[in-house]
């Protein structure tokens, strides 16, 4: 039973990252209604972010987490004006393509510079350890940075005057362009931050798994289950939906092969899409 | 009808190339090279049943090419049936599939519809590989003694590149079919504007469902016919979720919603990735090409070739479908 208890809390602990991935692709699905294919990419970009960084400073990974988000928002604001902004008013399949598009070409420079062989990060906080089980140390900072990043990008859509802006965008665009708000310079930075947002989750990641340049692509499927789950637009919801991922995970790796928690995540997916297509936290509107 | 079309005429005398000119000098490795032309074709023109007629983004059309892989070498190896029967049970299996499948995911729209079907081809994926029959995740392997019922393994192999040069053609000939008939007008309808269609009486949901099938049916059965030839299949490379965005790039390259931009995209896609991937200099790079070009597309000439031919040649529009 404990042993359970020990999954769960471990899945908890991973869970918090998962939502801080999903919350980029949340933000700029909700904001501007453009699905980032871009994102698995980036997070992959984030990992061997922090890898070259670490290798450089040997300081406590976390604190480069900070350079790698500032990264984050540069190329956040290139990926926007080279293959976004020009699609953002064309039917969905436009931007879909266009930022799959800058995903093979990330991929496809990352292959050709690194391979496609792992790497890791070889970064370790001494664990907490509880009777017969160890908490890694590394597991419990990865979570806490997340729900503090998590936060702080909360604090900044309610309590800021850019992020007030951001929010009213996403409400409703001819309104908020009527209020004197300049809707391409709030896109661009909403598309930003959830740029850095992902590469903030790959940095974290890499801190707790081997990684390739195409490890990437399963946080981005991880990210679409955890963003419809929550709802599109709700970045606290978001990291919410993750942690409940990352719990399921721990709670029924010990039951059955590993191999066979996707088939239960996409198979929730697709269900939860069908049937509660404005995710779980919607709100019952008139 | 149908056989006044010149496009039909064309889809014939390009299958009747395919076929002669290999054939004729004995030529393997052209006929290998075509093979892989002629797969990305029928995927392309199949996908564009969805994305281009209906306008509905499917980024998993690859699960029919794999589970029709899975299911008809199942049926031709371990059950020892008739590789062209095997073949188009797979491909009525796997358009059944579809059908529950779609009547449930088609109720979304947009961005949700295409996420659902990610999620199908990764729950797919994940239950072919623990499912013990199909061997799991080493898959199936096809051994010397199945192809004597063909005559041997090497006229096996023309075999079924004839078989799938037949495929492609039909293909292209059921995009022509749909496209001038009153059910693809419906589509059409779908794609422009849903409500709108609904209230002129086009029964979305029916059509959907039955387009979604039907675009499922010839790539289970190429699926069957592919990896047949190719001797073995794993969830891996059956299930390859970057062959199936290929599949998009393919369409639009071409010209999404036409019969032969279609085939025109799937066919020089192809032949620019293997021209990229044997080449020494550039075989790092090919991904990063095709996403440029991709790019270059979508931004510049959302209607791919086909389309920049119509503006160029105002008339093309009539003859070239």
């Amino acid at each position: 039973m404990s042993g359970i208890l020990a999954s769960m809390i471990d899945g908890l602990l991973i869970g918090a990252v998962y939502g801080l991935a999903a919350m980029g692709l949340s933000l700029i699905w909700g904001v501007m209604d453009v699905i980032n294919l871009t994102h698995g990419a980036v997070i992959a970009l984030g990992m061997f972010g922090m890898y070259l960084l670490f290798a450089a400073f040997p300081i406590n990974a976390y604190l480069l987490l900070l350079p790698i988000i500032a990264a984050g928002l540069v190329l956040g604001l290139i990926i926007y004006w080279t293959s976004v902004h020009w699609v953002i008013d064309r039917p969905q399949l436009a931007s879909l393509l266009s930022t799959f598009a800058v995903n093979m070409i990330i991929i496809g420079i990352g292959t050709a510079i690194w391979s496609t062989s792992p790497y890791n990060v070889n970064f370790v906080i001494r664990g907490i350890t509880i009777g017969a089980y160890t908490f890694t140390g590394n597991h419990i900072a990865a979570s806490v940075a997340a729900v503090l990043i998590a936060l702080a990008l909360e604090l900044f859509l309610y309590r800021t005057r850019p992020g007030k802006a951001i929010r009213a965008v996403a409400d409703n665009r001819e309104a908020a362009e009527l209020m004197g708000i300049s809707s391409t310079m709030v896109l661009a930075l909403a598309f930003a931050i959830g740029i850095a947002l992902a590469a903030a989750s790959g940095a974290l990641v890499s801190t707790l798994f081997p990684f390739t340049i195409l490890s990437g692509a399963g946080y981005q499927m991880k990210s679409f289950v955890v963003t419809v789950l929550a709802g599109l637009g709700k970045p606290l919801g978001a990291l919410v939906a993750g942690i409940l991922l990352g719990l399921l995970e721990g709670a029924v790796t010990p039951f059955i092969a590993v191999s066979w928690i996707p088939l239960i995540e996409f198979g929730l997916f697709v269900v939860v899409l069908v049937a509660f297509p404005k995710g779980l936290f919607a709100r019952a509107t008139a | 009808m149908i056989f006044r079309h010149p496009v039909f005429w064309l889809t014939l005398t390009f299958a009747g190339l395919m076929i002669a000119v290999p054939w004729r000098g004995n030529n393997v490795s052209m006929r290998e090279d075509l093979i892989l032309v002629a797969i990305a074709i029928i995927l392309a023109s199949n996908l564009n049943l969805m994305i281009g007629y209906t306008g509905y983004v499917n980024f998993g059309h690859i699960v029919f090419y794999g589970l029709g892989g899975y299911i008809g070498l199942y049926l031709a190896t371990v059950r020892g049936w008739n590789l062209v029967l095997s073949a188009l049970l797979a491909g009525l299996a796997v358009s059944l599939c579809a059908l529950l499948f779609g009547l449930g995911i088609l109720r979304l729209r947009g961005a949700y519809f295409a996420l659902a079907t990610i999620g199908i081809l990764v729950a797919v994926q994940s239950f072919v590989s623990n499912f013990d029959p199909w061997g799991r995740s080493t898959g199936l392997y096809v051994s010397f003694d199945a192809y004597q019922p063909l005559g041997g393994a090497r006229r096996a192999l023309w075999i079924t590149y004839f078989l799938v040069i037949g495929v492609m053609a039909l293909s292209m000939i059921l995009s022509l079919v749909i496209k001038t008939s009153k059910f693809g007008l419906g589509l059409f309808a779908i794609r422009e504007d849903e409500d709108a269609a609904v209230v002129l009486g086009v029964n979305a949901t029916v059509y959907k469902a039955i387009i979604y099938s039907v675009s499922a049916f010839l790539p289970a059965v190429a699926g069957t016919l592919m990896f047949y030839k190719n001797g073995m299949i794993d969830p891996s490379i059956a299930f390859e979720f970057m062959l199936s965005l290929e599949g998009i790039v393919m369409l639009m390259l071409g010209g999404k919603g036409t019969v032969v931009g279609a085939a025109l995209g799937g066919g020089l896609y192809e032949k620019l990735r293997s021209f990229l991937l044997t080449s020494p200099k550039l075989s790092n790079f090919h991904l990063v090409i095709a996403g440029a070009l991709l790019l270059l597309v979508v931004l510049f000439a959302p209607g791919g070739l086909i389309g920049w031919l119509y503006r160029l040649v105002p008339r093309s529009e009539k003859v070239i479908e």
